[in-house]
């Protein structure tokens, strides 16, 4: 268990330190830089000298990434070269309304997919079952934006309910917050709902099948007695795990939707960085997204090896 | 023996031919292979069937549905209907050769590195590292950086994509490698390529195969996606990722242009995710469960 700990961080550290090398040498390559995406095209070669010179743009890359490297160790990520704020700042406000987002998402979203997974099992191959599991594979196949577009359409351009877009600063506060939430919200759980749903019910119905709710049911058990105490137990720690990895993958979801609804998030954060040139900022960011997805994933499996014991004793 | 292995083409073919005929005895088999093989049909034929040229742009712009242009026209006054047709071409030029060199190169270092190789530890190790980076994250950075260029989009997410297969082929070929007719092999002194490909791989295969397909799936909404965020596909070239973007902009007015490069990629997601279903069915292998892990 600790040993699997130990090992998994250290993985984190090296897809970490990996993760830092490729943005570094993908903003490096990319046409242009921060000075030439901030002065616009009509610019003064001098003006441009003079910004380089500012942000140390004329620095060795190698240079400027061990300077980085070093700050953020001590705890200073950098400063945005496009906003000149502190990217530790920055981050703070859109880590929070990434986290309202996808954090509402997963409230609702787990245990409504852990639900109707459920019901779908013990009704399977009837109409319930079929009717869940066709949503499912339908929304598993709608993309986010195609999911998002339909949405719109529906409550803010037929309906009018619901703001398109969102327009909020970054520092709103939450209850500001909470009317341009709902769609994208309403996105990502589509998404998490059909995978943790098909998962739940496959689980769910393995272990009715097993030879020990037969025996139970054999004894006489029968409905929720038989669900909660023979049939859930077994199908709880795997389920558990795709949650873990499916809140994971939603992050490029979260880049997408919150693209979408102009959302003042992480995701949206990244792709302005990327398109500003701004080397701190945007490497800070896939650093924290990365960051943000190691830890679920590692959390996935100690979940999974807290509910399983056999897992414990498999050898790395 | 050398009867046994004369006969293994023919018992090749009866295999998929059974496949095949279970795949379309399901109901959800034949609405899969249907779609799937519209969409493949479309790609091939859609340049010579299309109405319009899909660059050509018209003074009736967003127009509803009308005899000249039976699904309107988009914000340029481009048609959509031409669009929506030829609008699979460029997703599937490039995921399709992604996902072979994907499986290609992935299955390949996993059933080397399943047989059992001194660099298994360390190069498993600098797989998960790579696995747990987001992958779009990388693929936003990359496609920024060489703004849609197909020779560096195909590598990339045949990289992020073959990480994947590498961890199936790799568990595959370890359950395999225990199993007596492999260590037989072995015994007999059989070279190391002759076991990979006539013990490994025939019983490796389908698992690839279904992966395979969902695995296409995914690349092909990972690069509409990354089309609809105005990265992938550069226009005039149409797109339905990038389609369905321009139309967003115009929902009050045209609503209906956003409608058919919707449906175009929700059906051709559905047939492939139903496909692989279906093969796995046939060929006794839960994909559930493999999406799971």
């Amino acid at each position: 268990m600790f040993r699997l700990i130990v090992q998994r961080v250290a993985l984190a550290a090296l897809a970490l330190f990996l993760t830092s090398l490729i943005t570094m040498a993908a903003v490096e390559a990319l046409p242009s830089d921060a000075c030439a995406a901030y002065l616009g095209r009509e610019i003064q070669p001098a003006a441009l000298q003079k910004c380089r010179e500012k942000l140390q743009l004329d620095r060795p890359a190698i240079e400027r990434y061990f300077i980085w490297t070093r700050g953020l160790l001590s705890g200073d990520p950098g400063v945005s070269l496009n906003s000149r704020r502190p990217v530790g700042e920055v981050l703070i406000q859109r880590i929070r309304n990434s986290f309202l987002i996808g954090g509402l998402a997963a409230l609702i979203g787990i245990p409504l997919a852990v639900f109707l997974g459920v019901y779908a099992a013990i009704r399977r191959e009837r109409f319930p079952d079929l009717a869940i599991s066709i949503l499912g594979i339908a929304s598993m196949a709608l993309p986010e934006f195609v999911t998002a577009t339909v949405l719109v359409f529906i409550f803010a351009v037929s309906l009018g309910w619901l703001p398109a877009v969102a327009l909020i600063s970054a520092n709103s506060t939450i209850p500001q917050m909470l009317p341009a939430t709902i769609l994208p919200v309403a996105v990502l759980i589509v998404v998490m709902v059909a995978h943790v749903m098909r998962v739940t019910r496959t689980n769910v119905i393995d272990q009715l099948d097993s030879e020990h709710a037969e025996f139970a049911r054999l004894r006489g058990v029968t409905g929720w007695r038989l669900l909660v105490r023979h049939v859930l137990p077994g199908a709880v720690p795997a389920t558990i795990a795709v949650c873990a990895y499916t809140l994971a993958w939603q992050l490029a979801g979260v880049v997408v939707v919150e693209r979408v609804f102009n959302y003042p998030g992480l995701g949206s954060l990244m792709v302005d960085a990327i398109n500003n040139r701004d080397l701190p900022l945007v490497q800070t960011t896939v650093l924290v997204f990365t960051a943000i997805f190691i830890g679920t994933s590692l959390l996935a499996d100690i979940a999974a090896v807290l509910v399983n014991p056999r897992l414990r004793r498999r050898s790395s | 023996m050398t009867a046994l292995a004369a006969d293994a083409p023919a018992r090749r073919q009866r295999r998929a031919a059974q496949v095949i005929a279970y795949v379309l005895s399901r109901p959800s088999g034949r609405v899969g292979a249907a779609l799937v093989a519209a969409h493949l049909l479309m790609a091939l034929v859609s340049p010579l069937i299309a109405p319009y040229d899909v660059a050509a742009q018209s003074a009736d712009s967003l127009q509803g549905i009308s005899a000249a242009h039976w699904l309107g026209t988009d914000q340029l006054g481009r048609d959509v209907l031409s669009r929506t047709l030829v609008g699979s071409r460029v997703t599937l030029a490039i995921t399709i050769p992604a996902a072979i060199i994907a499986t290609l190169w992935g299955g390949a270092l996993g059933i080397y590195l399943g047989l059992g190789s001194k660099l298994d530890e360390i190069v498993m190790r600098l797989v998960d590292a790579f696995i747990a980076i987001p992958s779009l994250l990388f693929l936003l950075l990359v496609v920024a950086v060489f703004q849609g260029t197909t020779a560096v989009i195909i590598p990339t997410f045949a990289f992020f994509y073959g990480l994947l297969v590498t961890h199936v082929a790799r568990a595959g070929t370890r359950q395999l490698a225990a199993q007596d007719f492999v260590v037989a092999a072995r015994l007999r002194g059989d070279h190391p390529l002759r076991i990979v490909f006539r013990e490994i791989l025939p019983n490796l295969a389908d698992t690839i195969i279904v992966d395979g397909t969902l695995r296409l799936s995914w690349m092909i909404v990972a690069f509409c996606s990354l089309s609809f965020l105005g990265l992938g596909v550069q226009p005039p070239t149409p797109e339905w990722g990038q389609m369905i973007a321009d139309a967003r902009g115009y929902l009050t007015v045209a609503p209906l242009a956003a409608v058919p490069p919707c449906l175009a990629i929700v059906s051709l997601i559905v047939g492939l995710n139903l496909l692989s279903d279906a093969i796995g069915k046939a060929l006794g292998i839960d994909t559930i469960r493999q999406r799971g892990a």
